[in-house]
């Protein structure tokens, strides 16, 4: 069928230029300075090193700004999916008044352009005394995912069929044994995936660490510290490539690891 | 009660800011007043009679709708077009196509951002030296920055209509294809009248979701063109709103930029909430 074959090409053609990039950035990473500088670019290197890593996590403060992101991110992901789980309960378990308003408050909640509510928050932070700290970033940032992963985590909860928890309930359980012992596990997977999602914003967010760390370069995040290696005459980019790498690593590996549930997780954020 | 903790993180960290926005909005809080210097002056709707009367605003909104305007178009305009050669091609190259995609999707808007900087980069970048244009500067004249800023974009959210799109031509069930076959329809009858009615609501889904996120863009821009670009050209309303608050210390002024973004995606949501109504969703 010549259809499928136009097709396939296609398919192929497109999926090489949208990996391009980031092979560009993992081989920029491993190229040694020389090869970089070269105005002659090859798409390969017959000398792949480690010298820009290593630059990266030796120098700049970078090793500790790596740990202070993998913090904030890991807990803004426990935080919130035990508060989206509580949330995402009551709003599919039970009848209460304001129900359909609550929920439509979370769907806007994530049209809020974020950055122009950097303004107030920048002075809430303050008056908590949380600027220059990581508990500022979590907290800002719990606050953000916590829209979706309660949306996404709904649907979820209300696949589990309720005869099951009522059964329970016949047989003596209590509320709380319901809840963590029945429930809890059953959406455990869609735990998971509302989970990554939250990662993700956590890791990536680049706002709120520029606008809250100020001045306390300890507890700056891997957002910041790219832009360290951009000098105002030359760019470094062999360390902005491979920092830019390590990065992007663990988010790879997440995607990669929710890709099935993807679809059907936005899917149902979206739809159930 | 379950929703105890959420009350709790939202109140504070997301309600009250919201409220807070809409009261800076309507004073004169400007550095002095930060640090106390001088009492803080309510102006009712100055801040906004300021932004209307400024020709500097306008000129921002009209480019950040163009700008997301044009992403939007091309955003989908891909998506949907690898959505239907998804559909065509061999297993093979749908898993090819959709763990390339996965990867531009998953990268971090950031270092997506510096990567097409290196690569458009004057000197050292790969897309001079293949096209021969020695020393010249992507980041210089105003609509090509929009543009190399637009292509990262649309490289960081192409994927997600395209994904989405597919499986909801794959929840078609075959049936109703092959109905329209047995009738007598061509391949792209059946696709204009079967499959993309079919498929509307999760297009206007898709829609919505995109043009909120490209009204909202950021980071590329903040990243790319460091800050708005060369005399601030290339500034969209969302970056506009930062560098008025936190550039030039105009808290009150920023916040009113923020709040006009912040109803115009208002207006947009209601359109969304509408729109899922209408497939037939319950909240």
């Amino acid at each position: 069928m010549r259809g499928r074959w136009i097709a396939n090409a296609v398919a192929l053609v497109v999926a090489l230029l949208t990996a391009f990039p980031l092979y560009w950035m993992a081989l920029s990473a491993l190229k040694p300075a020389g090869e970089i500088q070269s105005l002659d670019v090859r798409p390969w290197t017959a000398h792949p090193t480690l010298e820009n890593f290593v630059r990266v996590l030796t120098g700049e403060g970078f090793a500790r700004y790596l740990l202070n992101s993998a913090l904030v991110a890991l807990a803004v992901v426990v935080l919130s999916a035990l508060i989206a789980f509580l949330a995402a309960v009551a709003v599919t378990r039970f009848n209460f008044r304001f129900r359909t308003t609550v929920l439509i408050m979370f769907l806007i909640a994530q049209m809020v352009p974020v950055e122009a509510l950097t303004i107030p928050l920048f002075f809430v932070v303050r008056d908590l005394q949380l600027l220059n700290t990581l508990g500022a970033l979590v907290l800002v940032q719990l606050a953000f995912s916590l829209p979706f992963a309660i949306w996404m985590m709904r649907g979820f909860v209300a696949a589990v069929p309720e005869a099951l928890e009522e059964a329970a309930m016949i047989d003596g359980a209590g509320r709380a044994t319901v809840l963590w012992r029945i429930l809890f596990p059953l959406v455990a997977p869609g735990l998971v995936a509302t989970s990554v999602f939250s990662f993700i914003t956590a890791w990536n967010d680049f706002i709120f660490a520029r606008t809250f760390i100020i001045s306390a370069k300890d507890n700056q995040t891997l957002p910041s510290a790219l832009l360290v290696f951009f000098k105002p005459d030359e760019n470094d980019w062999g360390g902005i490539m491979a920092a830019s790498t390590l990065m992007t690593i663990p988010v790879l590996i997440f995607f990669v690891v929710v890709q099935r549930r993807l679809v059907s997780g936005l899917g149902g954020a979206v739809k159930s | 009660m379950y929703l105890l903790p959420t009350a709790a993180v939202l109140g504070p960290m997301f309600g009250y800011p919201l409220y807070m926005l809409g009261l800076l909005s309507v004073f004169d809080y400007r550095q002095a007043q930060v640090s106390g210097g001088e009492p803080t002056r309510f102006l009712g709707f100055g801040n906004y009679a300021r932004l209307l009367s400024d020709e500097r605003f306008w000129s921002v909104l009209v480019q950040t709708v163009v700008f997301a305007a044009a992403l939007v178009l091309a955003t989908l305009v891909v998506g949907a077009a690898l959505a239907i050669v998804m559909d065509k091609a061999s297993p093979w190259a749908r898993t090819t196509l959709s763990l390339a995609a996965l990867g531009a999707w998953a990268a971090p808007a950031i270092t997506g951002s510096t990567v097409w900087m290196f690569l458009f980069d004057a000197d050292l970048g790969l897309v001079n030296q293949v096209l021969g244009l020695d020393g010249y500067n992507w980041f210089y004249d105003k609509w090509v920055t929009f543009g190399v800023v637009g292509a990262t974009v649309v490289w960081h959210s192409f994927p997600f209509v395209m994904v989405t799109l597919y499986a909801g031509m794959k929840a078609i069930p075959g049936e109703v294809l092959e109905a329209a076959a047995l009738d007598g329809a061509s391949a792209v009858g059946t696709f204009w009248r079967v499959t993309m009615p079919m498929l509307r609501p999760l297009v206007t889904i898709v829609v919505i979701q995109s043009i909120i996120w490209d009204f909202k863009i950021f980071t590329q821009i903040y990243v790319m063109t460091n800050g708005g670009g060369i005399a601030g050209q290339n500034t969209v309303l969302n970056v506009y709103a930062y560098q008025t608050a936190f550039g030039s210390s105009e808290y009150g002024l920023g916040a009113a930029i923020g709040v006009v973004m912040a109803l115009i995606l208002l207006a947009v949501t209601l359109v969304y909430i509408r729109a899922l109504y209408r497939t037939g969703e319950k909240l």
